[in-house]
């Protein structure tokens, strides 16, 4: 299949799965950005331009929750969950209303808008709410799937989708469920535990390994919230070392959640990759390598971990 | 309506007023001031105007109630126990840990509240929510919500004006407790919000100015309200913070502070006798 940006994905499984008349889409008038143009288009009727108004899109997105809707509320992931995280926090996790967060353009791949819109620290806020499920996909078929597990899923979610086109990493016979993990490829000497568009680059690096001799296993975890333990648990056992990588925040992220994991159940060392500063302007290949999110860096770590053991 | 069912309405507002204290005093912490000053709205929506069912809190088509100033979680305990959602007995557990009534409203814990709030500004969104689900759904079930003057410093309150009237919600009638007074003192003088029945006008709401004290002239602001069509309202109610309470009418000093034992009695004694003189008439 084609490249597709998560964000289309999303667009695309509101279309397809759409038909439900309980579900209504809202949007800060970023239709055309996140793709929910193309529910408005489909359902012009279920669609609701909120404006510029995140704050208060997340709290009517609870207002129809609570009247029995399933609500879609979507904005950028700097707005949705930075902006907008009180409000997400306190009508629509406390409550554990049926809202779905659906927050594109998350991630350094954002590009040339720059640090402001590079939305680096929303899955460190949103894993923070209680009960809040946070999901971030690694392509369009895990996308598409997580929206459709979102509409059947009572409660919370926070979705996050990211601008640039990505490979697909999963084939066809995929089966998505919230909180567990996938392996992608076995290996006994370290484990790549990736999220996101990620999950590409620690394949990978998993090849580039391969070809010096080491047998790295790879974990796509979509799931953050709530987290599958039982993988990481099983991959800190079985290969003793593990690397994670996420376009985020170096604290609070994939890393923070799996190394709060391995540490309660089975210390292994644990390498984290992620950002560690603000973000800036520039082409996302660019800023990937910049920032160390390439599977190069994750080739350095994983070696690092092993040597740790 | 008549001098009778008024009367009656006044009894409940001041047993709520009890309630209210009660729950603050066995507390020993929450908001009296601003839960004396709304006890009458409360009080008439719950008998007199919503339909409601104590007996089925969720029952299909019910109007809604968000309070929006959720801190006065005391005034809508006290009025949910005395329309029977939950025994009048509980609120004596408010603030009490292993008690459903929380510091501030918790719809998953008290039968027949709509909206966990306590965060200005998000009860009167999530409201707006419930008025475009009802518009939705081609029903023609009511949503109310009671803020805070001083909440209307928060920017959302504006998001949410302008959401309201740009969608028309005419089943959404929102009531600003206006007792001029917050936590720092005069409202005019922390951050003045004022005028605030032009702002809303500016926002394409149909506004009334009323008292909050008076139950013909509620009445009167909510039917004006239900015959509006359009738009949304908001009734501004000049309502007295600490109502019938001597010591606490109109001292931002009660906006968050529990009565003393003494204070306490002195309080449940007036409202009492206000009760006792009422009830002579009926």
């Amino acid at each position: 299949m084609a490249k597709r940006a998560t964000r289309e994905s999303y667009g695309a499984a509101l279309v397809e799965y759409g038909s439900n008349p309980n579900i209504v889409v809202l949007d800060a008038d970023l239709s055309k950005s996140t793709k929910t143009d193309m529910f408005k288009k489909t359902y012009p009727e279920r669609f609701i331009n909120m404006g510029i108004a995140e704050a208060n899109m997340m709290c009517v997105a609870a207002g129809l929750a609570a009247s029995g809707k399933i609500a879609f509320a979507s904005t950028f992931a700097m707005f949705a969950a930075g902006r907008a995280f009180e409000q997400v926090r306190n009508s629509i996790g406390y409550t554990h209303l049926n809202v779905k967060i659906g927050a594109t353009h998350a991630g350094i791949s954002v590009g040339e808008d720059g640090a402001s819109h590079q939305c680096l620290e929303d899955i460190a806020l949103m894993r923070s709410i209680p009960g809040m499920v946070v999901i971030n996909p690694a392509d369009d078929r895990e996308a598409m799937a997580a929206v459709k597990a979102a509409i059947d899923y009572e409660g919370p979610v926070y979705m996050r989708f990211g601008r640039l086109a990505v490979d697909d990493v999963n084939g066809d016979d995929y089966k998505f469920e919230i909180g567990k993990g996938v392996q992608l490829k076995d290996g006994k000497d370290a484990t790549i535990v990736a999220t996101g568009l990620m999950v590409e680059m620690a394949l990978k690096a998993a090849d580039m390994l391969k070809a010096e001799g080491i047998d790295a296993r790879v974990v796509n975890i979509h799931t953050i919230k709530p987290i599958d333990e039982d993988i990481i648990i099983k991959a800190a056992k079985e290969t003793g070392a593990i690397v994670t990588a996420e376009e985020h925040y170096v604290m609070g992220g994939l890393g923070s959640a799996v190394t709060e994991v391995v540490c309660a159940n089975a210390p292994v060392p644990v390498k984290i990759i992620g950002t560690d500063r603000f973000g800036k302007s520039g082409k996302p290949a660019e800023l990937f390598e910049e920032y160390g999110l390439t599977p190069e860096n994750i080739v350095k770590q994983v070696k690092a971990a092993i040597a740790m053991k | 309506m008549n001098e009778k069912r008024v009367t009656e309405l006044s009894v409940i507002a001041n047993k709520v007023r009890k309630n209210a204290l009660t729950a603050v005093y066995n507390a020993a912490s929450g908001h009296p001031g601003g839960s004396l000053s709304i006890a009458d709205v409360l009080t008439l929506l719950y008998f007199e105007v919503m339909n409601v069912d104590p007996k089925n809190p969720k029952m299909e088509d019910r109007d809604r109630f968000v309070l929006s100033k959720g801190h006065t979680a005391p005034a809508l305990y006290g009025v949910l126990a005395e329309r029977g959602f939950i025994p009048v007995e509980d609120v004596a557990t408010f603030r009490h840990i292993d008690s459903y009534l929380q510091g501030h409203p918790d719809m998953n814990k008290v039968p027949g509240v709509e909206m966990s709030t306590g965060s200005l500004g998000q009860g009167v969104s999530v409201a707006g929510g419930m008025a475009l689900a009802a518009k939705l759904d081609n029903k023609d079930y009511r949503v109310y919500s009671i803020l805070g003057d001083g909440e209307l410093e928060e920017g959302q309150v504006w998001e949410q004006a302008m959401f309201a009237a740009h969608y028309k919600l005419d089943n959404l009638t929102i009531f600003i407790d206006n007792n001029g007074l917050q936590i720092d003192g005069d409202i005019t003088k922390v951050m003045n919000p004022t005028p605030i029945d032009e702002k809303f006008k500016a926002f394409g709401w149909n506004v009334i100015v009323t008292e909050a004290h008076d139950f013909n002239k509620l009445l009167d602001a909510v039917n004006s309200a239900k015959a509006t069509k359009g738009k949304p309202t908001a009734i501004i109610m000049k309502s007295v913070k600490g109502k019938n309470v001597s010591f606490m009418e109109n001292n931002p000093a009660w906006h968050g502070a529990a009565p003393k034992k003494e204070e306490y009695e002195q309080a449940i004694s007036e409202l009492d006798d206000i009760i006792k003189g009422l009830e002579a008439n009926l």
